[in-house]
């Protein structure tokens, strides 16, 4: 059984049908890479997997749990599935200790006197153990990227997502947001990332996933995908991102 | 002008600015959480819900607080609430400092960028963890000089409680002013001493600001 299922997934806002059957599979340890034009369902995609939005028909199922909206344990299964934004999403008005340890403290994954060791150890783990006591704000964009990450990280999830995570990022911080998930991927943590990045997708991800007009056009190992895209539409995405 | 007459009656101009004192607070906490719950109500799902508080804030803001006050004290009774004069006055004054506090406070949560909602719910967090610990917080911090600006006009709007006999600061100096008849004088006083109280406010409010918004603004 694969990790994330995901069986003919439609999705429409008002008029306009993003996504238009979707089908795809993630196993436990994978690295997806969904790529494609701005409009092409791919945030939405990611945005249907822990439920921040509710598929219209089609299923999707996370370790065999079907995710909708409405669903009973949605709290518990957002606990298992992290998800790292654009905007990084930090709270201005909490530390960065705090911000790290207000959800495990909150949900009982961890008690008072072990919360502050549980930050060390995910701010270690993306290279920031020494701005425990800073506020958000004093963080460079690049640095509160890698909070917002090691933030999702302390609830020790099974499956990450990163939505366009170093979109909002100047030039020279992409590199070390990168490195940080690069480190995870070869931890073994499940990733779904939607990215530009062809250079990461094409370094990191076990698959890349294009998709085009709201459906899943085609998909492959990067290698594999870059060198023969199969569809004229790949092939000139790919001439483009370059 | 002669000021001494008013000597004897300086412990009762104290007892008068204490029952001021204590008809603000009371009045401002619960106008407080009148209006965090109606700010919430408004933004909230139930319509019902939001017509009565809308109607609320508009009978309330468009209407004397003096009538207000006086169906809270003599109409109320006649339906069975009967109040003494300083709890009515809490009441009315309450329900003012409340309708204000709604729209004020609503403001505030309206200035919390929904991917901070977004943020918490993705960490698992409740709808009432989010609000209390995400949205809650910076919202009352866009908002705070609005509430204790209106904090000034709620403890100078408590001279009204003087015409249902609230032993108050207004209602003592218009009693010393009857066995005194040194009017000029008697209020006078006691407009220096709401003067005094409003701006001791104003600097307790910056240092509890202070303390309490620690965290650095957006750049």
């Amino acid at each position: 059984m694969a990790l994330v299922e995901i069986r003919d997934v439609h999705k429409t806002f008002g008029k306009v049908e993003v996504l238009k059957g979707v089908s795809l599979d993630v196993e436990e340890g994978e690295i997806v890479t969904i790529i494609g034009r701005s409009g092409s369902g791919k945030s939405t995609l990611l945005r249907c997997i822990n439920a921040l939005e509710s598929v219209d028909s089609g299923e999707i199922r996370v370790e065999g749990e079907r995710v909708h909206a409405k669903m009973p344990d949605l709290k518990k299964f957002r606990q298992r599935v992290g998800i790292v934004f654009q905007a990084f999403n930090l709270f201005p008005h909490l530390k960065v200790e705090r911000n790290i340890t207000l959800a495990p403290l909150l949900t009982g994954r961890t008690e008072k006197a072990k919360a502050r060791a549980l930050a060390e150890d995910v701010l270690t783990r993306v290279g920031l153990a020494d701005k425990i006591d800073a506020w958000p704000e004093q963080l460079s964009g690049g640095q509160q990227q890698r909070v917002a990450i090691a933030r999702c990280l302390a609830m020790a999830p099974h499956l990450m997502l990163f939505d366009e995570v170093t979109s909002a990022l100047d030039p020279e911080l992409v590199g070390e947001v990168l490195k940080v998930m690069e480190a995870m991927a070869k931890q073994g943590m499940t990733m779904i990332l939607v990215t530009h990045e062809m250079g990461f997708a094409r370094n990191v991800a076990d698959r890349i996933v294009f998709m085009h007009q709201g459906r899943v056009w085609e998909q492959g190992p990067p290698a594999k995908l870059f060198a023969n895209p199969k569809t004229p539409e790949l092939a000139s995405f790919i001439a483009s991102a370059k | 002008m002669n000021f001494l007459p008013l000597w004897r009656y300086q412990n009762q101009l104290i007892d008068g600015a204490i029952v001021t004192l204590e008809l603000t607070v009371i009045s401002a906490v619960c106008g407080l959480l009148i209006g965090v719950a109606g700010a919430v109500a408004l933004n909230g799902r139930i319509t019902p819900l939001r017509w009565l508080v809308r109607g609320y804030i508009e009978l309330l803001r468009n209407t004397p607080s003096l009538i207000q006050l006086f169906i809270v004290f003599f109409v109320l009774p006649n339906f069975g609430l009967k109040l003494p004069a300083f709890e009515a006055a809490s009441v009315a004054l309450s329900l003012y400092f409340g309708a204000y506090s709604v729209e004020i406070i609503r403001a505030g949560l309206d200035s919390i960028p929904r991917n901070q909602v977004e943020a918490g719910q993705c960490l698992g967090l409740s709808g009432w963890q989010v609000f209390r610990h995400i949205v809650l917080p910076p919202a009352l911090r866009n908002v705070y000089p609005a509430v204790t600006s209106q904090f000034v006009l709620l403890l100078l709007g408590t001279s009204l409680a003087s015409q249902v006999a609230t032993d108050e600061l207004f209602h003592v100096a218009g009693f010393i002013e009857s066995r005194t008849y040194r009017s000029f004088e008697v209020y006078a006083v006691i407009c220096v001493v709401y003067f005094a109280m409003a701006m001791s406010f104003k600097a307790l409010f910056a240092i509890i600001g202070a303390a309490a918004f620690r965290w650095p603004r957006r750049r």
